[in-house]
């Protein structure tokens, strides 16, 4: 895949680059912006910003609270033992595994919403320069129609070419 | 922030990755044979039997139940402290946050060790996992210590993951920044992280759903290890303060072992720059209150068992307040409370050094607490001709030596693996602009989202 990408010392000159990118017509979904950390402040961040993770996370845990619940009448229907005078399918100890459970599948199923969202592992190489690490931000556009447009446009909002 | 900060920080915070003294291998050197020590102290008592221990009737619970309940507790520091700090926006818990987890999870590593060291044949651990065994006997899920097992479980794996999913962005810096085999193994633990407005998004959504999820798993947890003691009818144990009690405490521990940790931290790292006074201050402010709370927990189980004035709760009252216990009681009052109020209280002194010797005061205080709670009911309980006292045998000593030394030691070996303040959620702490957010745009997004600089 072609990208073509420019590194930008400050978040502001970042975001003017996209802007233009904008205005000439690139489409928002080639654009890829990188950085260090997240600048919830700039525009260019609030892309992809709706997510599932929780009512994913909200599945988890009502299929933790099932198996929670499956494990304790399982478990006590299977050695049906009276113990301390209590019934055999005990209700109020058997709140605190199908909480516990509830809150294990409720964290499990957001790590995982959160790996497959995030596409994590990378399985493929992406675009990506080493020099983000040091507080640069990377604009980049993947299979741009107009190279030598994309490039300009970069170049003209500070950017230095990757 | 301009790039020349942001690679102060980088350098400032992986110079402990990179740089290694002497002084370094020595404190390895140090705590790794104290926790051999310990090692060899454990297969002593596996070889010769639960009987080198001073656990005997009536006494079967002592210095492992007491270091079980106290790790578990200091565990409070960081995980709950830390969720709790992030869903109230608190942005001084940036340098924080880290350190703090990172207790967390060490200490419950630890605290889940006693009670298979207690067991004294731990090959049978298994035997609490509800799987079935081959005697076709299944746990009793309606035991309190089966649900140790899942209030443990849940609250380690929660807090393992909130503290290694910040991590990718800083496994990543970290492929960057550094070379040789290092870079190949930072560089498979960053799973490939490239920091995209969709990578940033999704890990701040997650991290909010799991600072939600682990706050209320936190709680359980130190409710659940009172549960093992209020569920029985033992003297100045069923009582229905204690999951309160319990949790106030652990989390009064847990501030306390988290200020410490965070002033050695300071000094053996210079992180002068990044660990202020503020950060200090306010987690004064925080063990203040949790002292207050203590104290008024405290007042609450005596005075409820002195007005009831039933025999069997009286004589372990008297036994902790004027008899033989009554040393460690007064010594736990002095620690938890005494000292450390006007510590914290007094503005002047609520300085780092006033910090630290407060906060090392109520580690000890808190440990005598757990210890308290734990021997003096089981010593005099109901029947007199039962009465006994306990005496803390060397293997058990051993044990719980090494276990403080493997906290340090674990904690050590952390830091010099991974920044111990996580770069980048320091970095973002220093953004300066407000939220250009319009109201329809934050009404889409929906508070919970929403990543607050």
């Amino acid at each position: 895949m072609k990208t073509i990408y420019g590194l930008y010392t400050d978040p502001d000159s970042a975001q003017q680059a996209v802007n233009d990118l904008r205005h000439g017509g690139v489409p928002d979904r080639s654009i890829v912006v990188i950085t260090s950390q997240p600048y919830e402040e700039y525009e260019f961040s609030h892309r992809y910003k709706p997510t599932w993770i929780f009512w994913i996370a909200a599945a988890g845990g009502v299929l933790g609270l099932l198996a929670g619940l499956g494990l304790a009448l399982v478990t006590e229907t299977s050695w049906p033992i009276v113990v301390g005078g209590m019934p055999i399918v005990a209700w109020w100890p058997n709140i605190i595994i199908m909480f516990e459970m509830t809150m294990m599948g409720a964290i499990l199923a957001t790590v995982v919403a959160l790996f497959i969202t995030a596409e994590l592992p990378a399985t493929q190489s992406r675009v990506y320069d080493p020099e983000v690490s040091d507080g640069k931000i990377m604009v980049a556009v993947e299979e741009p129609q107009d190279p030598s447009y994309v490039e300009r446009t970069l170049v003209n909002a500070g950017g230095k070419m990757g | 922030m301009d790039l020349k900060t942001e690679q102060k920080i980088n350098a400032d915070l992986l110079r402990p990755l990179r740089q290694t003294s002497i002084g370094f291998y020595a404190l390895v050197g140090f705590l790794g044979t104290i926790v051999l020590a310990g090692a060899g102290a454990w297969f002593y008592q596996m070889w010769n039997g639960l009987a080198v221990a001073g656990i005997k009737f009536p006494i079967y619970w002592a210095f492992y139940i007491t270091n079980f309940v106290f790790w578990i507790g200091i565990s409070h520091a960081g995980t709950l402290i830390s969720a709790i700090l992030r869903l109230v926006n608190a942005t001084w818990r940036r340098p924080v946050t880290r350190c703090a987890e990172v207790i967390t999870v060490f200490s419950l590593m630890i605290g889940a060790m006693f009670p298979i060291i207690h067991l004294g044949r731990p090959w049978l651990a298994w035997y609490l996992i509800p799987i079935p065994n081959e005697r076709g006997l299944w746990p009793n899920l309606r035991s309190p210590l089966a649900w140790d097992f899942f209030a443990i479980s849940t609250y380690l794996t929660g807090s393992m993951l909130f503290l290694l999913l910040p991590m990718i962005p800083d496994f990543a810096l970290m492929r960057d920044q550094m070379t040789g085999w290092r870079r190949r193994v930072y560089s498979a633990l960053a799973l490939g992280w490239q920091g995209t407005t969709k990578q940033w998004h999704r890990l701040e959504a997650a991290m909010q759903v799991m600072a939600i999820a682990i706050v209320p798993v936190a709680i359980s947890v130190h409710t659940i290890v009172s549960f093992d003691f209020s569920m029985s009818p033992v003297p100045m144990w069923h009582s229905t303060v204690f999951g309160p009690y319990f949790v106030a405490g652990a989390i009064f521990s847990g501030i306390a072992a988290l200020i410490v940790a965070m002033a050695i931290l300071r000094k053996a790292l210079h992180l002068e720059e990044y660990l202020h006074p503020v950060h200090f201050q306010n987690l004064g402010k925080l063990l203040l209150l949790m002292s207050l709370l203590w104290g008024y927990f405290t007042f609450v189980e005596r005075l409820t068992t002195w007005y009831g004035n039933e025999p069997a709760e009286m004589a372990v009252f008297w036994e902790t307040q004027t008899g033989s216990y009554a040393p460690l009681f007064w010594t736990m009052v002095f620690c938890n409370f005494l000292l450390p109020f006007p510590i914290l209280a007094i503005k002047k002194l609520r300085t780092i050094t006033g910090c630290v010797i407060a906060s090392s005061t109520i580690v000890v205080g808190m440990w005598l607490e757990r210890f308290l709670i734990v021997v003096p009911s089981l010593a005099t309980k109901h029947l007199p001709y039962t009465w006994s006292s306990y005496r803390p045998q060397p293997v058990e000593i051993m044990i719980t030596i090494a276990t403080f030394a493997g906290m340090v030691l674990l904690y050590t070996l952390f830091s010099k693996a991974v920044p111990i303040i996580s770069i980048w959620e320091l970095k973002v702490g220093g953004h300066g602009r407000a939220l250009p957010m319009t109201a329809e745009e934050d009404e889409k997004q929906g508070a919970l989202w929403r990543v607050r600089p």
